[in-house]
Parts: C-alpha cells; sequence; structure tokens
C-alpha cells in the first residue's frame, strides 16, 4: 500500500506539479494566518502578530522548498528544473555560450583526433600475436641504417641462438598478364620464414616451406585475400591454379586472411619465395652480396631486443671461415636492431610527438579559456546567487544548478566535439604524409575521447561551482546590498593568471608554427640541382623473359625513347635508372679511383641514363662534355662526375681524365669526361649527394626498371597520356608507374614538414583566436566592474584617450607578461621539434619577432573594443545608485 | 543571522526531533484529524511544551509521511472558520503508530537502565 501512495504522488508530484505546489502554498500560508490569528487573540496587535508569526515561520518561501525538497521524485523535478533554467541561461547568453561549447568542441575534437592517430601509429601494438617480439635488423654503416646482404643473413640465421625465426625480404612488384590487361602487382619476395616471423599463417592453402625457397624449386604465390576477390572472384579453387607473372608460371599455394595488416608493405598483393642461390658465397658481384633485404626475426620470449642485439654483434665482430664475407659486407660495425613497431614508425615519430605536444597545448589553452568565461560569468551572476540564497535556495541546490549548467555546456562541447574528431580523423588521414605507416588502422579513439571530455568537463564544473560557493558563503545582507556587479578582487586576479597563461601557452605554439613555415620556406628555396618545372616522370619496366638478354633491354628503351621525344610538346626527354626525389633507393655504389689505396672506396649515387636525360633534367654541365650518342658499348666507357666528388677527390687537379671504376672492379676503367652540378637524391635536405653518371649502354649490367623524364613545352601532366601510348607502342605488355610531375615529387619529399606545419598553423590560429577571446572577455568583464570608477575618473577630467588608455595599458601589459613567460616556453618547445626544422636556428629571431608581434597585434585588438567601451561611460553614472 | 547559521539551528531542532517527531505526529492524530498548526499545538500539549514544532519540520514532515500513506489529507473548515488542510490517520499510519510506540518502549526502557546501572 504505501508503495501504491508514493507511487502516485510520485506522479503527482511531477505532473500535476503545479496544482502541488498552489496546494502547498495555500497551506503555508493558512498556517501563517492561523498563527497570527492566534497571537491577536492573545493580546497581540495585528502588525505585531502577523511580524512574529512570520518569525515563527521562517519565511513561506523556506518552508514551502524544504516541502519541496522532502517530497518523492524530488530530485528528478529539480533535475528538469536545473536543466530548463540551465538552458535558458545558456540561451541568455549565446555569444557566450558558443564561444564556451565551440571551445570545448575544439579542444576535445582536435585531440581525440591526435591522440587517436598517435596512438595507433606510435602506441597500439601491431596486429600480430607476438609483435613486441618481432625486431629488425640493419647492417650498422657507421651509424645509419644499411639492408643486409642475404649472406649476411644466413650466416647470423645459422650461428645466432635468439631467434625463433628470421627472414629478408624485398619489394617485388611483377606484371600479372593473366587478367585482361596488363597490371602491376605490390608485392614482396621473401625468405621462407616470412609469415611465422609475423605469426599469421594463411586463411586457406599452406604457408611457404623452407623447399620453396630453393633457387631450383618451383615458382609459388601466396596472395592476398583483397587480390583473391578482386581478381579471381573469391574463388576457392584458386590455391594450386598456375598465375602468370612477368611472363612466368606461378602456382597459387595460398591466401591470406581479410583484414590483414602488412606493416612492412601496406600495399602488397603477392608473395614469392625469395630463391637465392646459397651456393655462390664466394663470387663477390652476385646478387647475393648486395645490401637490399630488409631483415626482420622473431625473438625467443626469453630474448630482449638488447640482448639480441649483444649477440649478434658478437657473431659480427668474429668470423668464421664456414661464412667467408666481402669488404662491403664485412660487419666491422655490427649491426643495428630495433622493434619493428619502432622501426616502421621511426621516420614520423618526431612529427608525431610534436604534434601530441601541440594539441595538449590547445588543450590547455580550451581548458584555460573556459574557466575564464565560467569565471567571468559567475562574477557577473554573483547578485543572482546572492538572491536565490534570500529566497531559500540551499547551498546544495545552487551548486547542482550549476553544476548542471556547466554539464550542459559540455554536453554540448562533447556533441559538437565528436564531430570535429572524426572530420579531424578524416582529414589527418587524408592529408597524411605517404610514409605515414598504419593509416588504415586510424580511427577515432573512444577512450581518449572520453579523457578528453572528462578533463574538460572536470574543469568547467570546478569553474562553474566556485562562484556559487562563494556566493552561498556571503553574508547575505551585504551581498544583497551590493549585489549588482562587483566582483571579488580574488577572481580578478585568477582571471589576469588565465589570460597571461593563455597569451604564454598560444606564444609556444605560434613560435613552433612559425619556424615549420620558415623552415620549409628555406627548404623550397633550396635548388634541387636541376629544373624541376614542365618536367613530368615515370618509370618504365621491362618485364619477361624477353628482356633477359641485356640488349633486348636496352633496345627497348632505345626505342621508347625515340618514340616519346616524337610525341607533339615534348621538347626533350631521357631516361635514368635512378631519379632523383622518386622512391628508388638502391642506387648506391662502391667507386674506386685508378689513385685510390686499393680496397678504398667512395659510396656513390650511380646514374646510368640514355644521352639527353641530363640535357633534359638542366643539369649543369661545369667542365668537359655530356655523355652522347657516341658513348655506346663499343667505345671507351666515359663517365661524367658531380662537382662534390670532383672537389673530393681531386682538389687542385682536372679531374677530366681521370679513371675510375664503379662497382665491380675486375671491369674495364670509365674515363672521366665531364663534371656536372651537384643534385639532391633523397630529398632537399640532404647533403650534396656524390653521383656519377655513364650511359646505360656502357654499364655493367642492364637495369630493368628506368625512369623517364620528360621536358614538356606546356603542362606536363597532360602529356603522360600520349607519352603512355607512345612506349606502349612499341611493347604493349610493359607496365608504366608511378606518373608525377617533378614538382609533385619535390612536394611530397616535404610531406612530413609540410603535415607538420598544417596542422602546427591550425593550431596556431584556434590558440591566437581563443586568446583574444580570454583577453577580451577579462578586459570586457573588469570594464563593466568598474563602470563606477570609470565614471569617476572621468567626471574628475580624465580626457577619453585617457581613459582608453587605462584599460589598453591593463590588457597589453598582460599580453607582455604572458609573452615574457612564454618565450621560455617557446625555447623548450622548438628544442622538441628541432628534427623538424631546416635552415634555421631554432632561436630564430624573425620568427620569434614576428610570432610577437602577431600577438601584440591581435591583443591590441581585443583590448580596443572594451577600452573603446569604456571611454564612452557617462560621468553622470556616478550620481545614479548602485 | 547568516544563511548557515540559521541552518544550524533548523538542522538542531530537526536532529532532537528525528525519529520522534514522525512519532509525536501520529500520537497526536490518533484521536481525530487536524490542521497543520493543531498538530504543532497538540504536540506541545502532549510533551507539555518540550517540543515546539516548527513549521519548517512539520510541512515536511507530513508530506512524507503523507506519501508514505501513513496520512491523508482533505481540505476543510477550521474551527475559525478559515481554510485548512486537515490530516487524517490511516490503518497504516495506526499500525506505524503501535510499532513507533512499542520501538520507543523499548528504547526508552533500554536506556533507562543503562542510565541507572553504573
Amino acid at each position: 500500500m504505501p508503495k501504491i501512495s508514493r507511487m502516485k504522488t510520485f506522479f503527482r508530484n511531477i505532473f500535476a506539479k503545479h496544482h502541488a505546489d498552489r496546494d502547498l502554498d495555500d497551506e503555508v500560508r493558512g498556517y501563517a494566518e492561523m498563527l497570527a490569528e492566534e497571537k491577536t487573540r492573545e493580546g497581540m496587535s495585528p502588525d505585531e502578530a502577523r511580524r512574529t508569526a512570520s518569525l515563527e515561520l521562517g519565511g513561506v518561501e523556506q518552508v514551502k522548498e524544504q516541502v519541496r525538497e522532502a517530497r518523492a521524485g524530488a530530485w528528478l523535478d529539480s533535475l528538469f528544473q536545473d536543466l530548463r533554467f540551465g538552458l535558458r541561461m545558456l540561451r541568455k547568453s549565446p555569444g557566450l555560450t558558443a564561444v564556451a561549447v565551440l571551445t570545448l568542441a575544439l579542444g576535445i575534437g582536435m585531440n581525440t583526433a591526435i591522440f587517436s592517430v598517435v596512438d595507433t601509429i606510435l602506441f597500439k601494438s601491431l596486429p600480430y600475436p607476438h609483435s613486441n617480439r618481432i625486431a629488425v635488423i640493419w647492417d650498422n654503416s657507421e651509424g645509419s641504417r644499411l639492408e643486409v646482404t642475404f649472406h649476411t643473413f644466413r650466416e647470423l640465421t645459422a650461428r645466432s641462438r635468439s631467434f625463433e625465426a628470421a627472414s629478408v625480404l624485398k619489394t617485388w612488384q611483377p606484371n600479372m598478364t593473366s587478367a585482361a590487361q596488363p597490371d602491376r602487382l605490390d608485392g614482396q619476395s621473401v625468405s621462407a620464414d616470412y609469415f611465422r616471423v609475423l605469426g599469421i599463417g594463411p586463411a586457406f592453402g599452406r604457408d611457404f616451406q623452407p623447399s620453396d625457397d630453393a633457387s631450383d624449386s618451383p615458382k609459388v604465390v601466396i596472395i592476398s585475400y583483397g587480390l583473391w576477390r578482386s581478381h579471381f572472384g573469391a574463388d576457392v579453387t584458386i590455391v594450386g591454379r598456375q598465375i602468370t607473372l612477368d611472363g612466368e608460371l606461378y602456382t597459387v599455394i595460398g591466401v591470406l586472411p581479410p583484414q590483414l595488416e602488412t606493416v612492412l608493405a601496406p600495399s602488397a598483393q603477392v608473395w614469392t619465395p625469395l630463391r637465392y642461390d646459397t651456393r655462390n658465397i664466394t663470387a663477390s658481384d652476385a646478387v647475393e652480396w648486395g645490401h637490399h633485404l630488409r631483415m626482420v626475426a622473431l625473438l625467443r620470449p626469453d630474448i630482449s631486443a638488447k640482448k639480441a642485439a649483444r649477440e649478434i654483434n658478437e657473431i659480427a665482430a668474429s668470423p668464421v671461415s664456414e661464412f667467408p664475407r666481402v669488404p662491403w659486407a664485412s660487419l666491422e660495425n655490427g649491426f643495428l636492431v630495433d622493434s619493428l613497431q619502432a622501426d616502421v614508425t621511426r621516420g614520423v615519430r618526431p612529427a608525431l610527438l610534436a604534434l601530441l605536444g601541440a594539441v595538449t597545448l590547445v588543450l590547455l589553452i580550451a581548458c584555460v579559456n573556459v574557466t575564464n568565461l565560467l569565471l567571468a560569468r559567475g562574477a557577473q551572476r554573483h547578485g543572482e546567487f546572492v538572491m536565490r540564497s534570500a529566497l531559500g535556495a540551499g547551498r546544495a541546490r545552487m551548486i547542482r544548478q550549476l553544476l548542471t549548467e556547466s554539464l550542459l555546456l559540455s554536453a554540448l562541447g562533447g556533441v559538437l566535439g565528436i564531430l570535429v574528431a572524426e572530420m579531424s580523423v578524416k582529414g589527418l588521414v587524408g592529408l597524411s604524409p605517404s610514409e605515414l605507416p598504419r593509416t588504415s588502422a586510424i580511427s577515432v579513439n573512444g577512450a581518449v575521447f572520453a579523457f578528453a571530455l572528462g578533463v574538460t568537463a572536470i574543469i568547467g564544473l570546478l569553474a562553474g561551482v566556485i562562484p556559487a560557493l562563494v556566493a552561498s558563503r556571503e553574508d547575505l545582507h551585504v551581498g544583497l546590498q551590493e549585489a549588482s556587479v562587483r566582483t571579488s578582487k580574488g577572481h580578478q586576479l585568477t582571471r589576469n593568471v588565465l589570460v597571461v597563461a593563455e597569451v604564454a601557452l598560444a606564444l609556444v605554439l605560434l613560435v613552433s608554427a612559425g619556424l615549420l613555415l620558415h623552415s620549409l620556406d628555406r627548404l623550397f628555396a633550396v635548388a634541387p640541382g636541376f629544373n624541376s618545372s614542365h618536367l613530368v616522370t615515370l618509370q618504365v619496366q621491362t618485364s619477361g623473359h624477353r628482356y633477359d638478354d641485356p640488349d633486348a633491354s636496352r633496345l627497348f628503351f632505345a626505342q621508347a625513347l625515340a618514340e616519346v621525344r616524337r610525341v607533339p610538346g615534348v621538347a626533350a626527354a631521357g631516361f635514368s635508372s635512378l631519379l632523383p626525389f622518386s622512391a628508388d633507393q638502391f642506387g648506391a655504389y662502391g667507386a674506386q679511383f685508378e689513385n685510390d689505396s686499393p680496397g678504398a672506396s667512395d659510396e656513390v649515387f650511380r646514374y646510368a641514363v640514355t644521352p639527353g636525360y641530363l640535357e633534359t633534367m638542366e643539369i649543369p654541365l661545369r667542365r668537359g662534355r655530356l655523355l652522347d650518342e657516341h658513348d655506346i658499348t663499343t667505345a671507351a666507357p666515359a663517365a661524367l662526375i658531380s662537382e662534390s666528388l670532383a672537389r673530393r677527390k681531386f682538389p687542385h687537379q682536372d679531374p677530366i681524365g681521370k679513371r675510375l671504376h664503379i662497382g665491380p672492379t675486375d671491369k674495364p676503367w670509365y674515363t672521366i669526361v665531364g663534371v656536372v652540378g651537384n643534385v639532391k637524391q633523397s630529398s632537399l635536405t640532404a647533403g650534396d649527394s656524390d653521383a656519377v653518371y655513364i650511359t646505360s649502354a656502357q654499364s655493367w649490367f642492364a637495369d630493368d626498371a628506368m625512369s623517364l623524364v620528360v621536358r614538356a613545352r606546356g603542362n606536363p601532366a597532360s602529356l603522360a597520356p600520349a607519352i603512355r601510348a607512345a612506349i606502349w607502342s612499341i611493347d604493349k605488355g610493359q607496365p608504366i608507374t608511378r606518373v608525377a610531375t617533378m614538382d609533385d615529387l619535390l612536394a611530397a619529399s616535404a610531406a612530413q614538414r609540410r603535415f607538420a606545419l598544417v596542422l602546427f598553423e591550425a593550431f596556431g590560429v584556434v590558440a591566437l583566436i581563443l586568446a583574444g577571446c580570454g583577453i577580451y572577455g577579462v578586459l570586457s568583464g573588469s570594464v563593466t566592474e568598474r563602470t563606477r570608477e570609470i565614471g569617476i575618473r572621468s567626471a574628475l577630467g580624465a580626457s577619453q584617450r585617457n581613459i582608453m588608455a587605462l584599460v589598453i595599458r591593463r590588457g597589453l601589459s598582460l599580453t607582455a607578461l604572458g609573452v615574457v613567460i612564454g618565450l621560455f616556453g617557446a625555447a623548450a618547445a622548438s628544442h622538441a621539434i628541432v628534427t623538424l626544422l631546416f635552415g634555421i636556428s631554432q632561436l630564430d629571431p624573425i620568427t620569434y619577432l614576428a610570432v610577437i608581434a602577431l600577438l601584440a597585434l591581435v591583443s591590441g585588438l581585443a583590448c580596443w573594443m572594451p577600452a573603446w567601451r569604456a571611454s564612452r561611460i557617462d560621468p553622470a553614472i556616478t550620481l545614479r545608485p548602485e | 543571522m547568516t544563511r548557515d547559521q540559521m541552518n544550524d539551528q533548523l538542522n538542531d531542532q530537526t536532529n532532537l526531533l528525528q525519529g520522534t517527531l514522525d512519532m509525536m505526529i501520529l500520537k497526536s492524530l490518533a484521536l481525530d484529524q487536524m490542521h497543520g498548526l493543531g498538530i504543532s499545538r497538540r504536540i506541545e500539549q502532549l510533551t507539555k511544551g518540550t517540543f515546539q514544532v516548527k513549521p519548517g519540520s512539520l510541512f515536511p514532515a507530513l508530506h512524507r509521511m503523507e506519501e508514505e500513506g501513513w496520512l491523508v489529507s482533505s481540505w476543510g473548515e477550521s474551527e475559525n472558520n478559515r481554510r485548512a488542510k486537515f490530516y487524517r490517520l490511516t490503518r497504516a499510519g495506526r499500525r506505524q503508530l503501535n510499532s513507533e510506540t512499542q520501538r520507543w518502549g523499548r528504547i526508552s526502557l533500554a536506556i533507562a537502565r543503562a542510565l541507572e546501572a553504573s
């Protein structure tokens, strides 16, 4: 029974609230009147009776409030009331609400996005069962990473006890001709244990076995799930069938599971065994002795990466006769060992960590700003709180009301924040440089979102509740007297501190962004060594047995070139084995000059080119002559060297006529016939790379992939289809890839810096706006609070100019303090991004001065509005009561 | 008087009456229905002026007890022809009065014994 009556009143209290309220009012007032009557009967005068009665009662409204709080469903009722009131308050000050909500949304959204990206790439373990045990091993070439040779790999796997499994791999891009049109696939040639190192196996079919890896075994491939679906209609009978790759038959033995992320080659579709020859260990010009293999190993569970490194370095230091070594793979510097995760993220780690730092600053600024806004609003509502407290609102009730308002703000900010995060993550992935690994695995991270929302909500709550606490603690009498617009000194101080903090944080971000911007400027001012405009480049491969004969391959490239030169709009064209700013990696060879001591060797880039390549690139000739049609197979081998190499090897001599070997030393000498300008090979940031140019006709081997550069008379990109058709008119089956203008390649080489720059600029702008809002808010608030004082000043003769100066001086001194503090932070931050800088000092004075000027300008603007308002205050205000 | 001090005083009274206020209200309504002021006067009379029930405690208690189903209320005329809300015991209220009385008897006996001992 009691339960039912409670339910009944619960619903009445909620739904017939108005009625219940009037009922209560009647009841309490009735009580008061009866009490007064009683007193009159006892002999008091009616007035005195009423006064005594009301004193005894303690206030009709207070009693009603106490009853309401005792009622069933009171919490729900007051929650609705709080929500309604909260929304009304937010609507009442739309500007402030919008700023607070946007601030929260940006802070939460950006943080969630960046943390989601960074977490996925740097911290989340790779999607393999023993990902923390997978190590990558590099030959140590004086501190830098060099791919290992096949025979080094063999020696390590035979002698080391640290590995559960180990494998080497290289990229393989076969041309698949079984389909309707030639299709170039991305893939890898791997040694047999590759998938065992990663801890994955085919969804069906079988894994590679050691016998598949023998150089005379039948050719087999494992294909990706995606390729199986797109090219073979998800046909389960694919296993055992043969496909044609590069003109040869391969048997499909397995299909990998879906959604498998192969971080070492994200776009790979086919895998085949390496099938290297283990017996030719003494043949030094064999491919098995080339530094071109990446090595990965699954360490034993009890072996740490450090322990493994120690063990294999001991092996490197103690050669055995069973495994003879060659001079360029002597392992004299040992190995470099890294976890797979660290290895794939090495290039992007500095940029990502810098972004993480930057976005944390943005969150901090957002928090400071929200705190500031709520404090300012709290100060303005001081009177309201005192009034409500006088009308019987308990302290708990007022705090609850403010909590509700703050929560409303946070909820609005959070919802918008999700949208911002979703868009930012999409934008980030779209914007990300190609070297950013694992972009496919990036999605909005719920935990991070909750964290960011939580932090801002808690700060909002704290900031929102302080005014209620202050108001409810205060003496009601005094409070009511000055319930208008005064605030305590403590509040002003807090808000000043917050503004200073905002300015300082904004300065740190802006300086970082400025340094990056200036760096990128410097970077693009670097001359690449050739004229990049109007150049279109693409790569042509020869595939199929027909081109096993080097002469057939050379003939194909020569014919293709002749055909391309006939295309209308082509001004010049040439082939090179190595293209600057492309992904070409394996162009470095040892060069030995005639007067070098035996065994000494310089690492140089080898460019095997067709005559006309240097002219097309407009690489300047410094001395001697360029390569031409006479430098054919039967002529004396001729070579060009770069200026940097000439200066280093022949500082006081004429290099023309000197001789050198490049690659194998048992071939005829190349005679230097010319010196050409330096060309940046891998990136604009790299030093001048020593280079040797020879004609492909005089090279000791024929490259099976050559890059074509074409100088166009008009738009280079639009020439691509005609060029492709020209090459295919020679042989339809040859894949053409990597079509790009040289300017695109240049831009891509700076993509990571640009990525960091774009984000830093975005963060910097957000910080600047927030700091401006902060300064404006505080000054505007203080002008309102000091209306009377300003009025008195102007009544006493202060000019409008004086008053404006008064306000602006205050704003600018806050800014100045923030700038001074921020400078220390900026110096520390620029130290952290030093790896992303180029060509400027991390304390670059131009950047610092420009940023300070920008901040001063923005804060000046933010000061001006309140100052102007202050100067318009009518001195007559002092005559009015507050 | 500040708000805090006011609260403190209210709280003291409430604490003093806690548990016993319900019982006193039930007891005062045992014979007849009554309005708020009547209840408060009746309690004073029953306790010979020891307890003075303030409206700030009385009304919340009345409304709570009504929601518990121990009391029902209806509007009526007071002795001076004023509109007033009258409360009266329900069966559940009467049961509650009995069990509260018994509980109180046990407690006061126990306390009296504890104080006599030593």
